[in-house]
């Protein structure tokens, strides 16, 4: 391979001699265009998905009023510097203070990063079993268990959750079930509880999981664990050794994975989880769509980023050193 | 260590694949159940099939939601690719953190977020919240998924291929078309696969930046399932479940191929020499 594009040395500076464009980086036209290729992504995401940050900022930091938009003060443009100035006056933090003076905002808060916290755990404790065995299996079957791993995720988080509600309602497929081998003859109120939600959670997330664990499992060197079994070492302790640190790098990324988005989950708490589950996503939802105070879910949302823009930035460092690292 | 399957191994798979599927399953099942009731079983019947027909509401969110995905997968492909290369081949540039910063945090944000957030933006320049800013918001969370799934493949990419054209003489731009793209086509087609499910699958970002009249066959789902199990859902579900596993793995058997035929080629241009 490499004798065959390893080029004559006359040849670079021939082409380098036709013209100022061949010989540039491939597809790293210089100049305008380079920032043309850069620009158009770029200034779609700072628009549509930096921009409006900086608005949720912004209005959580004004007043609800009756009108449209619902809160005030509106950046008046057109008024120049006096509109410049009472805009800013306008601003005030009472939205802040409200999320921390009535308990149902903290208790979301808590109670988010703990149902997200134990989903991520059990979701680690299912699928590294799974994710082992899959690295264990036949090379020649490991495409079609990957394969079979990555569909449910193809399949909507909606459907996903609708298909749990059929299983666990009180006279669902679980409690037919039960009741039949009698196992139970009273039904189990699993649905509209947190353990609905732990079993939504885990269930969804739990391709995100099984992937990044099965990665670095795969890719372990076997011999390590040949040359401990050589030296005496039992199974269990080859595996606690050395099978389990080398696995941390899909241990982290799995639970990053589930966690970060878990923590603001609103599909999976609202179907699954009736009134007496408190998750921060669907305490945003409510709200908005059901109080329609802009102003305070703009605030929650704030909050909430703040929870999660140190997990983000870490799962985005590790992103881009495992990047770095292929580069 | 032995390689093969232990009897734990084997447990852990089969039970982890059966939680996986299982619910699925039980959902096309039961889309099939004669009988109204969801729990009993009253017979083969695929009266809610043809009653789908008939419920003109999720026809035409249905239509909704499939003129979205195609035409904000497509344009999520082109600007998507477009960010994997600025990701990859752009070297080092003013603001490159803040780039990749975007590219990969809306992979993890919470939808609320995204949703509310576009939805404020959408209020604040005065556009009126329809098919149009579905179709906008659809495209920029898509995007980010697509531009690291180019990414991935432009990063394990051998550069001497596209070396070696261009000290044949050939433009960066046509070597651009001619050598880098039918290489990243295969991640280019996926990325376009996982922005059109990832669109027609969407709820909450959708019930933020959508207005009247751009109702999407997911929030029909939502409002519906709210009131509780129907057969005539499931039947929606499996329909769209159908769907998306047919396209997935027609999908992963033409990458396959293409990357056989590909390897095949590399293998005979190598021989030939």
């Amino acid at each position: 391979m490499t004798d065959v594009l390893t080029p004559d040395p006359e040849a670079p500076r021939a082409v380098a001699a036709a013209g100022p464009q061949a010989a540039a980086e491939p597809l790293g036209a210089g100049g305008w265009k380079r920032w043309l290729l850069i620009g158009i992504p770029y200034l779609w995401l700072l628009a549509l998905f930096l921009a409006p940050f900086a608005i949720v900022l912004k209005i959580s930091l004004s007043q609800t009023t009756i009108a449209q938009p619902p809160y005030e003060p509106v950046l008046d443009l057109a008024a120049g510097w006096q509109g410049l100035v009472d805009f800013v006056s306008g601003l005030h933090l009472e939205n802040y203070s409200i999320l921390f003076e009535d308990e149902i905002y903290v208790a979301s808060y808590l109670s988010s990063l703990k149902i997200a916290a134990i989903s991520t755990l059990l979701a680690l404790l299912i699928a590294y079993p799974m994710a082992y065995g899959m690295a264990r299996a036949p090379r020649s079957i490991r495409p079609t268990l990957l394969m079979a791993v990555i569909l449910p995720f193809w399949t909507s988080l909606l459907i996903r959750v609708y298909a749990w509600i059929g299983i666990l309602n009180p006279d669902g497929l679980l409690n037919a079930f039960l009741m039949w081998t009698g196992a139970i003859s009273e039904p189990l109120y699993i649905m509209n509880t947190e353990t609905a939600v732990y079993i939504g959670i885990v269930y969804s997330y739990l391709p995100f999981m099984v992937l990044p664990l099965y990665s670095s499992l795969e890719k372990l060197d076997e011999t390590l664990l040949e040359a401990a079994a050589d030296l005496g070492s039992p199974p269990w302790r080859a595996f606690w050794q050395i099978t389990v640190p080398l696995s941390l790098p899909g241990v982290v990324a799995g639970c990053f994975l589930v966690f970060i988005p878990a923590v603001g989950e609103f599909v999976i708490p609202d179907l699954l989880g009736g009134s007496e589950t408190l998750m921060i996503g669907k305490t945003l939802y409510n709200e908005f769509f059901l109080n329609r105070d802009w102003p305070v879910s703009s605030a929650i949302a704030v909050l909430l980023l703040l929870v999660l823009v140190v997990p983000i930035a870490i799962y985005n460092n590790v992103q881009a050193k495992e990047l770095g690292g292929k580069a | 260590m032995r390689n093969g399957l232990s009897s734990i191994n084997l447990v852990a798979l089969t039970f982890g694949f059966a939680f996986l599927y299982l619910p699925i399953v039980l959902l096309v099942i039961y889309s099939f159940n004669a009988s109204q009731l969801v729990t009993v079983w009253g017979g083969f019947s695929t009266r809610w099939y043809v009653s789908l027909w008939h419920n003109e509401q999720l026809l035409e969110a249905a239509w909704v939601t499939l003129r979205v995905g195609l035409i904000s997968a497509t344009l999520a492909t082109a600007l998507g690719t477009l960010g994997a290369i600025t990701l990859v081949r752009m070297g080092r540039f003013r603001g490159r953190t803040l780039f990749s910063g975007m590219v990969y945090a809306p992979l993890v944000m919470p939808e609320v977020i995204t949703g509310l957030s576009m939805l404020l933006l959408f209020v604040a320049v005065g556009l009126d919240r329809g098919f149009f800013t579905l179709m906008l918001a659809h495209v920029t969370f898509s995007m980010c998924f697509v531009a690291v799934v180019v990414q991935s493949r432009l990063v394990s990419f051998d550069r001497s291929l596209e070396e070696a054209a261009q000290d044949l003489g050939c433009p960066p731009v046509k070597t651009f078309f001619v050598v880098t793209l039918p290489i990243i086509l295969p991640a280019i087609v996926s990325g376009w696969m996982l922005a059109f499910t990832l669109s027609i699958d969407d709820l909450v970002i959708s019930q933020f930046t959508t207005g009247p009249g751009a109702t999407t066959l997911p929030m029909r789902i939502y409002s519906s399932v709210r009131l509780g199990v129907k057969p005539e859902i499931n039947a929606v579900c499996t329909i769209l479940i159908a769907i998306v596993t047919t396209g997935v793995i027609i999908a992963s058997i033409a990458t396959k191929r293409a990357e056989n035929e590909r390897l095949r080629a590399e293998r005979a241009a190598a021989a030939g020499r």
